[in-house]
């Protein structure tokens, strides 16, 4: 046990850091709290007033809202889906012996690299479009119709398009953690007659589960403020309007700080039930 | 040496050192992407040389550029010397004093030959804030050879009932041909655009006197029905998402039977070297529907203007007055040709013989002279603008209008449920602006 | 020990693995293709581009004639390590003292501080514009620094406290036997266990300071743009682009795929806040 002196020595260095760091993030927060009570326009005069919580209800009010949260959801739950599941598979898959090893491992995760914005738009143009697309090329090619993704299927798209980026992260520490499984109880299990599909959920996905919590807790932080990838490929069209891209159109596009700002506030509201009920979800992993 | 002498030596270096940082001025510009702009950028040179004041480019992607410099402008930022903005923004932005007049121009700049059109969607108040780097309005272009296979010839001033006809006679989807193509992205200067003269060529308006919005209206609903209905029967597949890039590599490859868009497109699919259809396009002015007084022609100008406040206003000033020229024009026809040359401008262009023998020249400046901004619609309004509405509400409200109909287009929801929320959101927007 | 794998079944697994590996990798590969074609080719089938069509660098000219990659690329370099670097001064004393001297208040601190990841960055954007006029930051690098150094602090922090917290402390008790101060313990004894921690943060760091494209394309003009501005000039302009688009993207992500390439195992580590060994 560290002595008395020696704790609040430390406590007496580091609180300035502390203090320092937490000032810092208060800012941004103060400020949309700050614009989320007054009628801010830019284009008509900046600062106009307080208006009490009329920012906040009208924000509530307005059609787009409730569809918002129902795509934010839907878009952190696919990709978090999708990233776990093929991600455990892909694992497995890079688990065994094979040859070349480590040049296939570093394909997979190259997509991760990638600008979020120059894998928007490789996607949106290089491989979706109907006309020029990549797939559009090999649709034709079997003399099928090309589909117009982005409005055909603009959820899935997206969802496909954000998979891609964060696959190889899911992959990488899933994959990571499954080598440091003990080869020597899967073999007894096999010994015992356990099959192949026995073993994966008895011994392989306990021991993954504290990875999978990674993962997920990560991951969602992330894709909570997905922007660039709306941006670029469907603007908010054809349902796939995120609360982050919703406020986005109401401060820049709309010219209004204030709604926008109550908007950010609803954000870190949601975001915060969000990061409690994974905590209670799967943070038990953790403290392992 | 004594103090003084030392101080006047001081002084005199100081004077030399102004005059050579003044020599070596360097302006900030902030442009789009487009290729007239690129080819203006590859121009500089010409500009510094002549009068020794160099140039920084910041050259980005419309929707990034307009929320960089309209973040710039609001809070005086001062990043910029010369922003290129819209037509959109050149009016809202002048009246809120944002911008450096442009009402001294030297004599040689001939302010007059601007074409009256252009001025006007330039100006606040009877004063210029901008001036148009190039100008466009909407035209039909149409394919010649399948018109003339299809028994059809194509007036110049076509109707939509003849624009249907002619449609479903050229559409043949086994050859890959379609009757027509025509802007359907989410977005006001795409498929809002597109939908917004349409519209107006059906005698509606997007507001009445009272700033009520107008979809609720029997104009909105036959124009919205009319294009869905056209489209749906003669358009490409996937309309929903196409804008001037796609329906222009559409076009340009032979799938189009016809397309109404940009008159800036004329000289895209008439080049050889992009087009295979180069040699076999003609130009009609934008249809209406028979009996309205309006057509679909539209005004937009890309123009160059100086943010209130910078530092460099003259040397700013000497560089509009440089790429918005007479002689601009010329330099661009002597290295690129004048099909090249930045169009819907200035008159004199169109008087020159040799950009006459141009064949859209002529359809190009009629459908400019066409267009009215302070005129829109067949009923009167209160705004400003054909295809948007000059209030900086406008493009936040006409994107979300524009979402909701691009959601009709891709087959997700009906006309009606389309415009009762469009009608919704617009009353909604304008109540939180305080019009209403 | 390994298990015994017939050869047949390796060879299986290598094919698979292989084909899977380069569907993802695709994309990437395809930008790189077009990237040396000329802009008519770029959009011609699959198999006509890569048999039909003639190689070249054209439109690699083309971005370099038009835009200052050097300049681009050195902003991005200078931003992503200042920031990171600057972030791990403000950062290390901040989760030492959570790591070793922690409070009941330590984990709800370190949960809020990522929750304030999630606050739209769009809602700020005029605020901090107009403190960035006053301060006279707007269009520098010592700005960006400062932004991206904030950003990333939350990320910073959890990094570096994972990490120490998995320094034994007995280790600690033991240096403090022997007398050493509380400068010594940190210099001699904590820094060097906490070197790989330290580095692989500093790597995560780089890449998501090099790829934020929010603050960098809004706080920057002539001077200051990194390769987010860079990309954002040639991003669906009129006419034909996919040659010019693959050329500015391949220059863009090159040098930060290389890079992670070469350090994927301390990104493991660093990604996971040490939760994954």
């Amino acid at each position: 046990m560290a002595t008395r002196h020696a704790r609040s020595a430390a406590r007496l260095m580091m609180a300035p850091a502390v203090i320092l760091l937490l000032g810092w993030m208060l800012v941004p927060l103060t400020m949309t709290l700050w614009f989320s009570f007054r009628k801010y326009l830019p284009m008509r005069g900046g600062d106009l007033g307080f208006v009490g919580f009329e920012n906040y209800v009208r924000f509530v009010k307005s059609s787009a809202f409730w569809p918002s949260i129902q795509v934010t959801l839907t878009l952190v739950v696919g990709v978090l889906v999708i990233t776990v599941v093929l991600g455990i598979l892909l694992a497995l898959l890079l688990d065994q012996p094979m040859w070349g090893q480590g040049v296939v491992r570093i394909l997979v995760i190259a997509p991760f690299f990638v600008m979020p914005t120059v894998s928007a738009l490789v996607w949106k143009n290089i491989m979706l479009d109907p006309i020029n697309g990549f797939f559009g090329h090999l649709w034709r090619a079997f003399g099928a119709q090309p589909v117009d993704w982005l409005s055909q299927a603009s959820m899935g798209s997206i969802i496909t398009i954000v998979s891609w980026e964060w696959l190889p992260f899911s992959t990488l520490i899933l994959l990571t953690a499954l080598q440091s499984l003990d080869r020597e109880q899967l073999e007894a299990a096999e010994m015992d007659g356990a099959g192949p599909i026995a073993r994966f959920f008895y011994i392989m996905v306990p021991h993954l589960a504290r990875a999978i919590t990674v993962v997920i807790l990560i991951q969602t932080i992330f894709l909570l403020s997905i922007f660039a990838e709306i941006f670029v490929t469907t603007g908010g069209a054809f349902g796939t309007k995120t609360l982050t891209y919703l406020i986005y159109q109401r401060v820049l596009e709309s010219q209004n700080v204030g709604l926008g700002s109550a908007g950010g506030v609803y954000a870190i509201i949601l975001a915060n039930i969000v990061a409690i009920f994974l905590m209670r979800i799967v943070g038990r992993n953790l403290d392992r | 040496m004594t103090f003084m002498t030392a101080l006047r030596a001081a002084t005199a270096l100081g004077v030399v050192a102004a005059a050579a940082a003044a020599q070596a001025e360097t302006i900030t510009i902030a442009t789009v992407n487009n290729g007239d702009m690129i080819r203006m950028q590859g121009l500089t040179d010409d500009f510094t040389s002549k009068t020794g004041i160099e140039v920084e480019w910041v050259t980005l992607e419309e929707n990034v550029l307009r929320q960089r410099v309209t973040t710039d402008i609001t809070t005086k930022g001062g990043q910029f010397d010369i922003m290129t903005i819209g037509m959109y923004e050149a009016p809202i932005w002048g009246r809120n004093g944002w911008l450096v007049p442009l009402d001294d121009l030297s004599a040689e700049y001939d302010v007059d030959d601007i074409l009256p059109a252009m001025r006007d969607g330039l100006s606040a108040d009877g004063t210029l804030y901008a001036a148009p780097f190039y100008g466009e309005s909407s035209m039909l272009m149409y394919r010649k050879d399948l018109m003339e296979k299809a028994g059809l010839t194509m007036p110049e001033e076509p109707t939509w009932e003849f624009i249907r006809e002619a449609a479903a006679a050229m559409d043949d989807p086994e050859n890959g041909v379609n009757g027509i193509c025509l802007r359907g992205k989410a977005g006001w200067g795409e498929g809002g655009a597109l939908i917004t003269v349409v519209a107006n060529s059906f005698g509606a308006r997007w507001f009445d006197m009272d700033w009520r919005p107008q979809f609720d209206t029997p104009e909105w609903k036959e124009a919205l029905t009319f294009y869905v209905n056209l489209m749906n029967d003669y358009g490409p597949e996937g309309y929903a998402t196409n804008g001037f890039n796609e329906n222009l590599s559409l076009f340009q490859q032979g799938k189009c039977g016809m397309w109404m868009d940009a008159t800036v497109a004329a000289s895209f699919v008439t080049n050889p070297k992009e087009s295979t259809v180069h040699d076999k396009v003609g130009f009609a002015m934008a249809p209406n529907k028979e009996g309205v007084s309006k057509k679909a022609n539209w005004l937009w100008a890309w123009a160059l203007a100086i943010p209130a406040g910078t530092q460099k206003e003259e040397a700013a000033k000497k560089f509009i007055e440089w790429a918005t020229s007479k002689e601009y024009l010329e330099l661009v026809a002597s290295k690129e040709g004048w099909a090249n040359v930045p169009p819907g401008t200035r008159k004199s262009l169109y008087e020159n013989p040799e950009y006459a023998k141009i064949d859209f020249a002529q359809m190009t400046l009629k459908s400019i002279l066409a267009a009215d901004p302070k005129n829109c619609c067949v009923k009167p309004v209160p705004y400003v603008g054909i295809q948007f509405v000059a209030i900086p509400e406008f493009a936040g409200i006409a994107t979300e209008v524009s979402q909701e109909f691009s959601a009709v287009y891709a087959g997700q929801q009906s006309i009606d449920e389309a415009l009762a929320k469009a009608q919704a959101l617009t009353e909604d927007a304008m109540e939180a602006a305080g019009y209403r | 020990m390994a298990r015994a794998t017939t050869p047949r079944r390796k060879a299986f697994n290598t094919a698979l693995a292989w084909a899977v590996g380069l569907v993802i990798f695709f994309p990437i590969l395809w930008i790189v293709v077009l990237s040396f074609k000329t802009e008519g080719d770029a959009i011609r089938p699959p198999l006509e581009v890569l048999f039909d069509a003639a190689w070249t660098v054209e439109s690699y000219g083309v971005v370099q004639e038009r835009s200052n990659y050097v300049k681009h690329f050195s902003n991005s370099v200078i931003i992503a390590l200042g920031s990171t670097v600057l972030g791990l001064l403000v950062a290390v004393p901040a989760a030492w003292s959570m790591a070793f001297v922690p409070s009941r208040r330590t984990k709800d601190i370190l949960m809020w501080m990522l929750s304030t990841k999630m606050l739209p960055a769009v809602g700020v954007l005029y605020p901090i514009y107009l403190i960035f006029i006053k301060l006279g930051l707007l269009d520098t690098r010592t700005g960006l620094v400062i932004v991206l150094m904030l950003i990333n602090l939350p990320i910073i922090v959890w990094m570096l406290y994972t990490y120490f917290r998995e320094i034994p402390g007995e280790i600690l008790e033991a240096a403090r036997m022997d007398g050493a101060g509380l400068r010594e313990e940190i210099l001699y004894v904590l820094t060097p266990m906490a070197v790989p921690g330290i580095a692989s943060t500093l790597l995560l760091n780089v890449i998501l300071a090099w790829n934020e494209a929010f603050w960098t394309l809004n706080l920057t003009a002539a001077n200051a743009g990194p390769l987010t501005a860079f990309i954002a000039s040639y991003s669906s302009p009129e006419g034909l682009f996919y040659a010019k688009l693959s050329a500015a993207s391949t220059m863009a992500i090159a040098p930060i795929l290389i890079l992670g390439w070469f350090s994927q195992r301390q990104l493991v580590r660093g990604l996971t806040f040490g939760a994954v060994k």
